[in-house]
């Protein structure tokens, strides 16, 4: 219950209410907990509930109809999910999964909506943290739809292959984000396409280039000159 | 090789240990450290879920031999 209460009190969803809201509310809080790996919420299914993470970790993703697979977010403590579902009554958008051993915290759509009702501040705290989700998943489909991303980590690994005589830099796919000017989520997948087209191989802390050809020819036009060998 | 931690950066929330596959992290003190005899599949999970930066797997760039 004292955690239960704590964790209500520093989300963005019920900062401003008293000690006694807060309370009436947890009361509507059930606990759910799931194994590492396991898939809590899938795609195109009815949406029970909105989701506090407690402890633990939870990837929100898509996956397309030929198996790839696109994070959207990574929920940590403190952190909800399934919002939209629950607000607008259709099914599941994406699929949330495990990405740790997880304790949740839920609340039920109808009592969503009873809480809504009864704490207005409420909902001027959900419009604030929607908002923040939209602006990130703008950002994102930015990054996916307009952005030739994938060109240009495939540029930063022609830019930054080792010589040969010495090594090179070495790089975090949070570096390449930074570099690329994108999510780390979009240079993830950017490599695992890379590698499914057979261009690089990825082995544990290397990249091997397979392809410098094929990499030159997917970098992107924006940019003026092509890496070239040597 | 293995990940890379920044201990000033870790906040010892533990997200990092429980997303590890390979046991392949632990908390000491509240801060996270590799435990040395267990190989760490570059999986690069530890990096994706810390919040505070402090876990970097870099990768090397090579040409195939």
């Amino acid at each position: 219950m004292a955690l239960k209460l704590e964790l209500l009190k520093s989300s963005p969803y019920f900062s401003g209410l008293s000690s006694i809201e807060l309370e009436a509310i947890s009361r509507l809080v059930f606990e759910k907990s799931y194994g590492q790996g396991v898939v809590i919420v899938l795609e195109g299914e009815v949406a029970e509930a909105l989701y506090f993470v407690a402890s633990g970790a939870v990837k929100v993703f898509k996956t397309s109809v030929d198996g790839k697979e696109q994070t959207l977010a990574v929920i940590r403590p403190q952190e909800t999910f399934n919002e939209v579902p629950v607000f607008d009554g259709d099914v599941n958008p994406a699929s949330a999964q495990a990405m740790t051993p997880v304790t949740l915290y839920g609340i039920r759509r109808s009592d969503i909506e009873n809480i809504l009702r009864s704490y207005p501040y409420v909902a001027i705290n959900v419009i604030k943290v929607m908002a923040g989700r939209l602006r990130h998943l703008v950002a994102l489909v930015e990054d996916l739809s307009f952005r030739h991303v994938i060109g240009r980590v495939a540029r930063i690994l022609l830019e930054y292959t080792a010589d040969g005589a010495s090594p090179g830099p070495r790089l975090t796919q949070r570096d390449m984000a930074a570099m690329a000017g994108t999510a780390r989520e979009v240079v993830s997948r950017s490599l695992k396409t890379l590698e499914k087209d057979g261009f690089i191989k990825m082995d544990r802390h290397r990249i091997i280039i397979k392809d410098r050809e094929a990499l030159n020819n997917i970098v992107s036009p924006l940019f003026e000159t092509k890496v070239t060998d040597g | 090789m293995m990940p890379q931690i920044d201990k000033e950066k870790c906040n010892g929330c533990g997200l990092c240990v429980s997303v590890c596959l390979q046991h392949s992290l632990m908390l000491v003190d509240g801060v996270v450290v590799m435990v040395e005899e267990v190989e760490c599949d570059w999986c690069t999970q530890c990096e994706a879920v810390c919040d505070s930066g402090s876990i970097s797997c870099p990768f090397e760039i090579v040409r195939e031999q």
